[in-house]
């Protein structure tokens, strides 16, 4: 067995076993703890709370414009990074083609060109959070080590994608192998790391919408 | 009681005779014992994004990064990890989170007492929702039961415990209450045995604010309403919930609704005051499993009722006014419109501060920190945004629709020589009713 065919094959398995197992535990180990229910009267203008925790996710997309002078950054390049991601793993031809490997549904993928763009953007946007997270002395402060691994292993595979695609540094099959190793590493830390806010912030945002509406008061 | 000083320099005061390993001890299972879902939904979400600092009045005064809001629960975010997140076993077998120390929580005192009014500003900043100001809240009950808060609310609690509140006992309440009456000239009810408001009070409306007694007895009379006092249930501001004591909370808690029902009361009517409106309005079905079979209605709340539904009606004073939006009741409590309401009734041409609203900035006192002197270097950096809204906004008049409020604001104008008053929402009704 070579590289590639160990980073397709067993490498891939075992880390999606644990990203999945480990998204399923952690989801579960907060969600089956016990909810403590608000019997207080609701403001008479109190929405559901299916369309508290709908309201609440769409109004934290932004910030209030009081804090939008010293935010911005962070938030800009937040959605450059995510949005970023988000073009170059599902809209990319050959990661649709594995997608479709694995589940059997398909898409259309954008031009290869643009989704080359948008990968180096991606890049460039990780190493500018990473920058800001280095020099704000706020978040010197509160980074933990998690943040820098969950930077590490969001950061490789974009990095090694581009590498396979201008084919720099070693054979393409070498490149393409460290390129899906390096998503096995960013799988095995998804559960335990920060990187599960992916599944948490609508919980999170939710949970204090409900709060919130319950108040009639404005999140 | 000792003030004691950590390696770091930080002060932090202790109470109780327990060892250094009981405190840790009793403030981990304090915090983690009651942990519902959605506090570990917080408790996991945060990015370490550090947008929650832009928020904070303390830190935008102090520009430390010690006051970022998340950074003040990093003992119990720890002690979360280790102990009863999902990954707890794992966090423990590769040491990824460090056990909490008894220093730390020594030094996260001023963190969580000193230099945090649990205004919730962070958690309308925070991308991820996470409401830290009910985190903090939680932590409070941890540092509560390892006895280390302030010994200024410590004192306060015992007070509180002795006599039913802060600032009296009840064999006093009613002498406070006549010598208000007699004073302001105005029929005031207390002890009646049946009544359909229950009128409570904060611990400020029995010292330096009594005229507060008098001024919504004169409403409730024009209005022609059933109402009383109690001597055996007058006291609403709840000190547990400000330091974290969750029994006191609970027993003041009770001790208000128990007696507005006893009385046969339909409504209990909240005083000027922040904290009260969330210890009773929001949390007190907590204790009885259910909602309480009365209304609970902040003093705003139920100014603006009275005077949108006709009951009573107020002379136009034509002036401007700004509005000082207390956190526990507009930012937390849903009340934005009702202080405004009665301000336009007033005839006043609302000029608004810069951050008004649910996005106000906290006056600095709230959450106990007016009581903690320690803090009152902090407090008075932190009115110097106040300050500066009011005066940008350049209305003739300042008011607030809470009393803990009006004595930060009063302190920080004594101590910046600034000659702006704070006035009583109650207040201007009451002088102003319509017939006088």
């Amino acid at each position: 067995m070579d590289l590639l065919e160990f980073a397709r094959g067993p490498a891939l398995q075992v880390s999606l076993a644990i990203f999945v197992f480990g998204v399923i535990w952690r989801l579960l180990g907060l969600l089956l703890l016990p909810w403590r229910k608000d019997h207080s009267a609701p403001r008479g203008t109190a929405p559901y709370a299916v369309v508290a925790v709908l309201q609440a996710n769409l109004r934290k997309m932004w910030p209030h414009k009081t804090f939008v002078k010293a935010t911005v950054f962070q938030f800009v390049n937040g959605y450059v990074m995510h949005v970023g991601l988000a073009i170059v793993v599902l809209l990319f031809a050959p990661h649709i083609l594995f997608i479709k490997s694995l589940f059997g549904v398909t898409w259309p993928a954008l031009p290869s060109n643009v989704v080359y763009a948008v990968g180096a953007i991606t890049l460039f946007s990780l190493i500018a959070g990473l920058l800001h997270r280095l020099t704000s002395p706020v978040l010197q402060l509160i980074s933990r080590t998690d943040d820098y691994i969950s930077w590490l292993v969001t950061l490789l595979p974009v990095a090694t994608g581009l590498l396979a695609i201008i084919q720099v540094g070693a054979r393409y099959e070498t490149l393409l192998a460290l390129h899906i190793l390096s998503i096995c590493l960013f799988f095995i830390w998804f559960p335990f790391g920060k990187l599960m806010h992916a599944f948490t912030f609508v919980l999170s945002r939710g949970a204090t919408g409900v709060r919130f509406k319950h108040r009639g008061a404005e999140l | 009681m000792t003030a004691r000083v950590t390696a770091s320099g930080a002060p932090y005061e202790v109470q109780g005779e327990m060892s250094e390993k009981d405190r840790l001890s009793h403030a981990m299972r304090t915090f983690l014992r009651e942990f519902g879902a959605s506090a570990a939904i917080h408790m996991e979400s945060c990015v370490r994004c550090g947008m929650c600092a832009n928020a904070c009045h303390f830190f935008i005064t102090m520009q430390d990064p010690k006051y970022t809001p998340i950074y003040k629960l990093r003992p119990f975010e720890q002690a979360y990890q280790r102990h009863f997140g999902p990954f707890a076993p794992i966090y423990r077998l590769f040491g990824l989170t460090p056990n909490v120390t008894i220093e730390e929580l020594e030094e996260w005192q001023r963190f969580l007492y000193d230099s945090c009014n649990m205004c919730g500003r962070c958690t309308l900043a925070c991308p991820m929702g996470i409401d830290i100001a009910e985190l903090v809240k939680e932590a409070r009950h941890g540092m509560y039961a390892a006895g280390l808060v302030p010994d200024r609310l410590e004192l306060m609690d015992r007070t509180t415990k002795k006599w039913g509140s802060p600032a009296t006992p009840p064999e006093d309440f009613a002498d406070i209450v006549n010598e208000a009456a007699e004073k302001y000239g105005v029929k005031i009810n207390v002890d009646l045995p049946k009544a359909d408001i229950l009128v409570t009070v904060a611990p400020a409306e029995l010292t330096e604010h009594t005229k507060a007694l008098a001024d919504i007895a004169k409403i409730l009379n024009r209005m022609g309403v059933s109402w009383t006092y109690s001597s055996d249930g007058f006291e609403a501001s709840n000190i547990g919930f400000i330091n974290g004591d969750v029994e006191l909370q609970e027993k003041m808690t009770r001790k208000i609704i128990d007696r507005a029902i006893e009385i046969g009361a339909r409504t209990l009517l909240l005083p000027e005051c922040g904290h009260a409106y969330g210890a009773a309005r929001w949390e007190s079905a907590r204790w009885y499993g259910k909602q309480p079979p009365i209304r609970i209605l902040h003093m705003m709340e139920f100014l603006a009722e009275s005077i949108n539904s006709g009951a009573i009606s107020v002379k136009p004073i034509g002036s401007t006014a700004s509005f000082h939006d207390p956190c526990q009741v507009v930012r937390r409590g849903g009340l934005k419109e009702q202080p405004r309401d009665v301000l336009r009734a007033l005839g006043f041409e609302i000029k608004e501060l810069a951050d008004h609203g649910p996005l106000a900035f906290c006056c600095g006192g709230g959450g106990g920190v007016v009581s903690c002197a320690r803090a009152d270097p902090l407090r008075n950096r932190a009115f110097e945004i106040k300050r500066r809204q009011v005066e940008d906004a350049g209305a003739e008049r300042f008011v607030t629709g809470c009393g803990q409020c009006r004595i930060t604001l009063t302190m920080g104008a004594k101590h910046a020589k600034w000659d702006k008053k704070t006035e009583s929402l109650l207040e201007l009704v009451a002088d102003n009713l319509e017939g006088e």
